[in-house]
């Protein structure tokens, strides 16, 4: 009696659900591990409280990008871990042999690298480096809303949280990272693994829609004084740009999870094969999302390359005009594009054919942002740095991944390409070039802004040639392979296709990108033993053009103490040409208090997902509820922000200058 | 310098290397998408040569302008051209960059347009010869191919004679999956309740490597099947001998195919069900009332 009322509680969850097979049971334990170790530590270094006041409870955007960085490169790892399998596996199960997987478990593994590379690396290392210069840029002294910023954050980490627990406790969609319906539904996917993904999604994707939000406001409404639209850095248009499509596109996002969500939860007929279901609608719905969420990760990073060419070029930008154009350009096409993802839908010829046409129209503004980007390093001065390197691989892959692209998108062509191995090379191409590299580049780019060094730049170029190597050994094959009719997903394929060579060479491929990113963790590291060594530390390296390089390492909580003149592009470049010297007295900041509430709304929504996943209703209400009065008690705080006194900001001012070199 | 030279022959003869075994090895496999057997297939390969042609208009300039500016610009070159800083805008040349890649993208989109109507999938394909018709339906995890004039059916292969052109019909009893013969045709989609069309001929003899490209389950990496092409009187020769010599594709032997479950062998059957391709797809417009029973989800 007590027993069954236990069991009841617990919904659909038992013992039975935590894995068998050794393969899971590694990656389960290095889950279970991580947290376990970083508690052992914290705990030895009586670390709680400084964690807790310093990182938990900020609404520093700094902080909170520097956390959604180290969020984002922590999934980097596990989605290269589940690259190493998937690659292993198809270089292995040739004719007789099957590899080392199962066919549920390897589509389960490619569905979680497509799901967590896009949502919880591509996207966390854009917040964490839009949170991190957007505000210092605009010459803001905070985003305009610090504490949805912050739940925006800590909802990205719950979604990774319950992404990361489908391994430990049940099992992972092995539907493909977009699952489509009918697939995605309860009669073919009977087990919870859909369900974490789509709660997973959700709970993330709201979190996006805050940051979105926020930073629209940000950069629209607390520019600096003087800082007219058309004199903002190239890098924070290009946010506006991605910001504007998240708060158009996340929408969707949100509906079309919940709506499959109610498919298999309550028996409902959205996207089922019968009772009036569609799985088309669901298929134009997700894309409708998903192609703007390609130019909503690319357009920060072109920015962050324009900032980068524009200073290792020691030049200002080129076609500055063109470039902001480009931008809204591309942003509108984005929205009558998806329809390219299924030419192979059997529309008609005129509807592929506009929606092929309007794909290639993209091409424009991106080719013009090219060779704006070229005639910005032309009669340039080249520091030939990292950065730049990054930015010519760049260009290469991405222009060969680029005309893979014009190719899908005529629709006899795509007919011949659609989910074989060559669109996974062509879309690799496009996000690793053009989403990785940017923000490689960005992150050597601005790291000493905020560590105040340097990153070792020998090691940084092993690490780029390692990567560059293996990016191509991995990918270039699988061009050849979807022209020998190879396709996507596949656990096994007869010998006698004559595939398995190419397969080889491209897990040797993924050997050279392990040493790209063994190199870099190595770089981190003897950068941060050599950091006070002659030539490493500096406050502006790269001799920068735009705000934030005039303030100090660290950059104080309010950034700007005075708030800078702005009157011309570059305004950095500006001040230091004048050579201004600002003696305006301080003044009183405002600054948002530290709050423990962003972090419980995210906990409530975690709580909401997981019991949604496994059907512990009590606990849906008990996450409901958490968020909810979190969500209250914000509301009713009258006080939200502290005032440091002009003298406060005075006595912080020349601490920072003592300790900045 | 020598020792940038240097380093610069060591990379050349790596990547020459590497072409040429790359080279080697590809002359001697097949490479279904660039050996078209088929019209169809043919017309797609050759739109693809023109497409990748007029990309290199652009592509090929930005390669050679990204290696001239950085080559003559970077910091240590002595003979480096000159500085200057401020230099960052030409209404000219931004001017050029807009219009060219326009230029270039009108020309291919109306290419795009009239390819995208040649190549309706959906259009009949002109030949002397009658058109043949085959009822494909995607299974958990196997392909059914139905000739309802030839009252045959068989799994994971079929054959089809030589220059004639074949009407395919498509659905799916099972998820979504696409339809794939490279050397053939492009793909289409098969979906339950739904039904796709596809016409494509062979103009050589031999056998086709064809598969599903959409992911369907456990089972998906066996979804794949042969299309034999063979000359018109074998064909009819075939035809009349699985009708003869193969067991009927009963309801009843229907709804035990249609369970999830991997055949890797060719199977033939006669006399398939009246009408069994229509009743597949009807099953999922009214999923209760109908004589398969409840099989619609």
């Amino acid at each position: 009696m007590l027993l069954s009322l236990f069991a009841n509680l617990l919904g659909k969850l038992s013992l039975k659900q935590l894995p068998h097979d050794p393969v899971t049971a590694v990656g389960a334990s290095m889950i279970v591990a991580v947290p376990i170790l970083l508690a052992i530590l914290l705990t030895v270094t009586k670390r709680w409280k400084w964690l807790y006041r310093e990182w938990l409870t900020t609404q520093d955007h700094k902080k909170i990008g520097i956390m959604y960085i180290i969020v984002a490169v922590a999934m980097g790892l596990r989605g290269l871990a589940d690259v190493v399998l998937v690659r292993a596996q198809q270089a292995l199960a040739s004719g007789n042999s099957h590899g080392i997987l199962n066919a549920s478990h390897f589509q389960q593994i490619v569905s979680a690298h497509g799901t967590i590379m896009i949502f919880f690396v591509a996207m966390g290392l854009m917040f964490g480096i839009i949170n991190l210069i957007v505000p210092l840029q605009i010459g803001s002294r905070d985003v305009a809303f610090p504490f949805l910023n912050a739940t925006g954050f800590w909802l990205f980490f719950a979604g990774m949280a319950l992404i990361n627990v489908s391994l430990v406790i049940g099992d992972f969609a092995a539907t493909g990272w977009l699952a489509y319906p009918p697939l995605s539904e309860l009669a073919y996917s009977p087990t919870v693994g859909v369900d974490y993904w789509i709660w997973s999604l959700e709970i993330a994707g709201i979190g996006s829609l805050m940051a979105g939000v926020n930073f629209i406001a940000t950069i629209l409404k607390k520019r600096v004084k003087g800082m007219k639209l058309m004199l903002m850095p190239l890098f924070s248009w290009s946010v506006l740009g991605s910001m504007f499509l998240v708060v158009f596109a996340f929408p969707i996002l949100t509906v079309t999870l919940t709506l499959l969500a109610f498919d298999r939860t309550f028996g409902m007929h959205f996207f089922t094969s019968s009772y009036g279901g569609n799985m088309m609608m669901y298929v134009n719905l997700i894309w409708a999302w998903g192609h703007p969420e390609v130019y909503i990760l690319v357009l920060p990073a072109f920015g962050a390359y324009s900032e980068v060419v524009s200073a290792f070029a020691r030049k200002r930008l080129f076609g500055y005009t063109s470039m902001v154009w480009a931008i809204w350009a591309i942003v509108v096409l984005s929205f009558i594009v998806w329809l390219h993802h299924f030419f192979t839908m059997g529309a008609s010829p005129d509807v592929n054919a506009f929606f092929g046409i309007m794909t290639m129209i993209i091409a424009v503004p991106t080719g013009v942002k090219l060779f704006n980007w070229l005639f910005t390093l032309y009669k340039g001065k080249l520091n030939l740095k990292t950065p730049l390197y990054w930015f010519i691989a760049f260009v290469v892959v991405f222009t060969i991944g680029g005309m893979a692209g014009v190719l899908m998108a005529v629709p006899p062509l795509d007919f011949q390409f659609h989910n074989s191995l060559f669109l996974v090379a062509h879309f690799h191409m496009m996000i690793v070039s053009g989403v990785l590299f940017g923000y490689f580049a960005a992150i050597t780019y601005w790291f000493p802004k905020f560590f105040g060094f340097k990153l070792n730049e020998r090691l940084g170029r092993y690490a780029f040639w390692n990567w560059l190597i293996g990016f191509l050994l991995a990918f270039v094959p699988l061009y050849i392979l979807g022209f020998m009719g190879a396709t996507r997903r596949l656990d096994h394929y007869s010998a006698s296709l004559g595939w398995q060579p190419l397969f080889i060479v491209a897990a040797i491929g993924v050997v050279f990108i392990i040493a790209g990113v063994v190199f870099q963790f190595l770089q981190l590291v003897v950068s941060i033993w050599q950091r006070n060594n002659e030539g490493m530390s500096h406050k502006d390296p790269w001799d920068g053009r735009t705000l934030e390089w005039s303030l100090p390492t660290p950059v104080p909580i309010y950034n700007f103490a005075r708030l800078p003149i702005v009157s011309t592009r570059d305004a950095f470049m500006a001040i230091k040409k004048a050579k201004l010297i600002d003696n305006r007295p301080y003044e009183p900041i405002e600054i948002p208090k530290n709050t423990p509430l962003s972090i419980l709304i995210a906990l409530g929504a975690f709580l909401f997902g997981f019991a949604f996943v496994w059907h512990i209703w009590w606990l849906v209400v008990v996450g409901f509820i958490t968020t909810v009065l979190s969500i209250i008690v914000r509301s009713m705080d009258e006080h939200p922000t502290r005032l440091l006194s002009a003298k406060q900001v005075e006595k912080m001012e020349q601490s920072y200058k003592e300790a900045a070199v | 310098m020598s020792k940038t030279k240097k380093r610069l022959g060591i990379v050349s003869f790596l990547v020459f290397a590497v072409l040429i075994t790359a080279g080697v090895y590809l002359s001697h496999v097949n490479i279904p998408v660039l050996q078209p057997r088929g019209p169809i297939a043919d017309k797609e390969f050759k739109l693809l040569v023109l497409i990748v042609s007029s990309m290199l208009i652009v592509a090929v300039p930005v390669f050679l302008l990204l290696a001239y500016v950085v080559w003559r610009y970077r910091e240590d070159n002595p003979k480096r051209g000159k500085y200057e800083p401020d230099w960052e805008h030409s209404r000219w040349l931004e001017g050029l960059w807009w219009a060219i890649p326009a230029i270039l993208i009108t020309i291919v989109s109306v290419i795009t347009w009239n390819a995208s109507y040649a190549l309706n999938p959906y259009l009949p394909l002109k030949s002397s010869n009658k058109a043949i018709t085959i009822q494909v339906v995607s299974l958990n995890w196997k392909w059914l191919f139905i000739y309802p004039n030839q009252k045959i059916a068989t799994i994971n292969y079929f054959e089809l004679p030589v220059n004639t052109p074949i009407h395919f019909y498509l659905t799916s009893d099972a998820p979504m999956n696409s339809f794939w013969l490279p050397q053939l045709s492009g793909q289409i989609f098969t979906m339950a309740g739904m039904q796709t069309q596809l016409y494509l001929a062979a103009d050589s003899m031999g056998t086709y490597y064809g598969s599903s490209a959409n992911i369907s389950g456990v089972g998906f990496a066996n979804m794949h099947f042969n299309a034999i092409s063979v000359s018109s009187t074998s064909f009819k020769a075939w035809a009349l001998s699985v009708k003869d010599k193969s067991p009927n594709l009963s309801m009843n032997e229907y709804m035990m195919l249609r369970q999830p479950s991997s055949i890797v062998k060719n199977v033939n059957y006669s006399y398939p069900v009246n009408c069994l391709f229509n009743t597949i797809i009807n099953s999922y417009m009214m999923p209760v009332a109908n004589g398969m029973g409840k099989v619609g989800v």
